[in-house]
């Protein structure tokens, strides 16, 4: 193998190791975080080093929890002893299998089972959890200090988001026991979160955020084509092209910046090229807003819209959500479909959010300046 | 087929205040549209009607009412829905 295809190898290897980035860490309690068996042994020390890794991982926004064979309430009353029980999202401290446990994190936090790690001192926990889930990255719990030095465990960038990631999961939390007691429709309940929208051309300061959400939004996401800090740089500052950043907030905290759009301009059309949402938004109404937004800006300029949509396996939603925000489907050219909204139906916002246009597409820069 | 708009004025009742919604009425003039929604309603129809809604079907004129989307499940199934 010529040098330069060796080469062209290894910068493939590590991009495939970087696509490859942890989310979510597990770990296990006796003997990894702490160095004895707490049920034998009340007085348990934290293992040296442990809680350093423990927040310099959620300062890269890498979200942990726990998935322990233990007595859940001593166990919890400890980690929160040591100061350190608010730094694990649903802790699964219980008797079943950590198979289960790690698929239960997955599900309630909602990412890929294939983004977890999960750290053990125990050989058998941790073949039980590569058997039944070989995507997820076993790590011996020997090895927890060397982690931070690991590929998978270095995001790209670290964002305000990231940094705040942990509490945003903590105040979702907080919504979702709200929402579950909520007698009534849902929309009452939306109506009762006071949700605001903000909407405008995205900065410089956002492109980090904005490179993010391209590599981390799956399902709400019309194309899923991937795009780089230059890349989105280069989209910015092109007259042709506007680039649209969305954050939310409500009474509970802010969600943070949470929806992309990518929009091209020719003089008879718009087209949406990329248009995203974070899916802890999957019940606001956040595309619909956007959509209806574009088609409000669409009919000022007199333009029709249209949206590119490539079908992956978990992004229908989107394709009924334009469908439903009236565009039709022209058709399908080289695996694009491409969907036409005419312009002359412009729906008003929610009742339920309040919508925030700052830095819009018809406000000139300079204003801003 | 009337039990069919009484179920799904049911389901939508999960979601907004149906009180004072008309079969005939606009479904989605009161604002509540998201993703989750719709592909909630999609998912439903499918598996409470044993249907399969295509792309075809998802013109939001088969959706916008409770008369119409009981003319779609009537379609569907190759029974006559009296609007």
């Amino acid at each position: 193998m010529s040098s330069n295809a060796l080469l062209a190898e290894l910068e493939k290897d590590r991009e495939e190791r970087r696509a490859r980035s942890v989310k979510v860490v597990v770990w296990d309690l006796d003997h990894t975080i702490w160095d004895g068996v707490l049920l034998e042994d009340e007085a348990v020390a934290l293992i040296p080093g442990v809680v350093d890794v423990i927040q310099e991982l959620d300062r890269r926004g890498i979200l942990q929890s726990i998935s322990s064979k233990n007595d859940h309430a001593t166990a919890m009353a400890k980690l929160a002893a040591f100061g350190i029980a608010e730094y694990f999202l649903y802790p699964q401290i219980n008797w079943g299998s950590k198979a289960a446990s790690v698929k239960a994190i997955a599900t309630a936090i909602n990412v890929g089972i294939d983004s977890i790690a999960f750290i053990d001192d125990q050989s058998f926990e941790r073949e039980e959890v590569a058997y039944s889930h070989p995507d997820v990255l076993c790590v011996d719990a020997t090895e927890f200090d060397a982690i931070l030095e690991r590929n998978e465990f270095i995001p790209r960038f670290v964002t305000d988001e990231s940094k705040s990631r942990r509490l945003m999961y903590l105040s979702d939390i907080q919504r979702n026991e709200v929402e579950e007691k909520f007698e009534g429709p849902k929309e009452d309940f939306l109506a009762t979160l006071g949700l605001q929208l903000t909407l405008g051309k995205a900065t410089e300061n956002d492109l980090q955020r904005a490179e993010e959400l391209t590599k981390r939004t799956h399902q709400l996401n019309t194309t899923g084509r991937t795009y780089s800090y230059d890349e989105l740089k280069a989209i910015m500052e092109s007259p042709d092209h506007e680039l649209l950043i969305a954050g939310l907030e409500d009474r509970f905290g802010t969600y943070g910046k949470i929806g992309l759009c990518l929009l091209e301009r020719a003089p008879k059309y718009w087209t949406v090229k990329l248009l995203l949402m974070s899916c802890r938004v999957m019940s606001r109404g956040v595309g619909t807003i956007i959509i209806n937004y574009l088609v409000t800006e669409a009919n000022k300029a007199g333009v029709r819209l249209r949206a590119e949509f490539i079908r992956t396996d978990r992004n229908r939603m989107m394709y009924i959500t334009y469908r439903f925000s009236h565009f039709q489907d022209l058709g399908e050219f080289d695996g694009v479909s491409l969907l036409e909204n005419e312009c002359s139906v412009v729906s008003d916002y929610p009742a339920y959010a309040s919508v925030h246009i700052v830095n819009g597409m018809g406000c000139r820069q300079e204003a801003f300046a | 087929m009337s039990e069919y708009k009484q179920i799904i004025r049911q389901f939508f009742s999960r979601f907004f205040r149906t009180d004072e919604l008309g079969d005939a009425d606009d479904v989605f003039a009161g604002g509540y549209v998201n993703s989750l929604f719709a592909i909630q309603l999609i998912a439903w129809l499918e598996k409470e009607f044993k249907i399969a809604i295509e792309d075809d079907d998802l013109q939001l004129a088969n959706f916008s009412t409770i008369d119409a989307i009981a003319q779609m499940l009537g379609r569907k199934q190759g029974v006559v829905v009296a609007a």
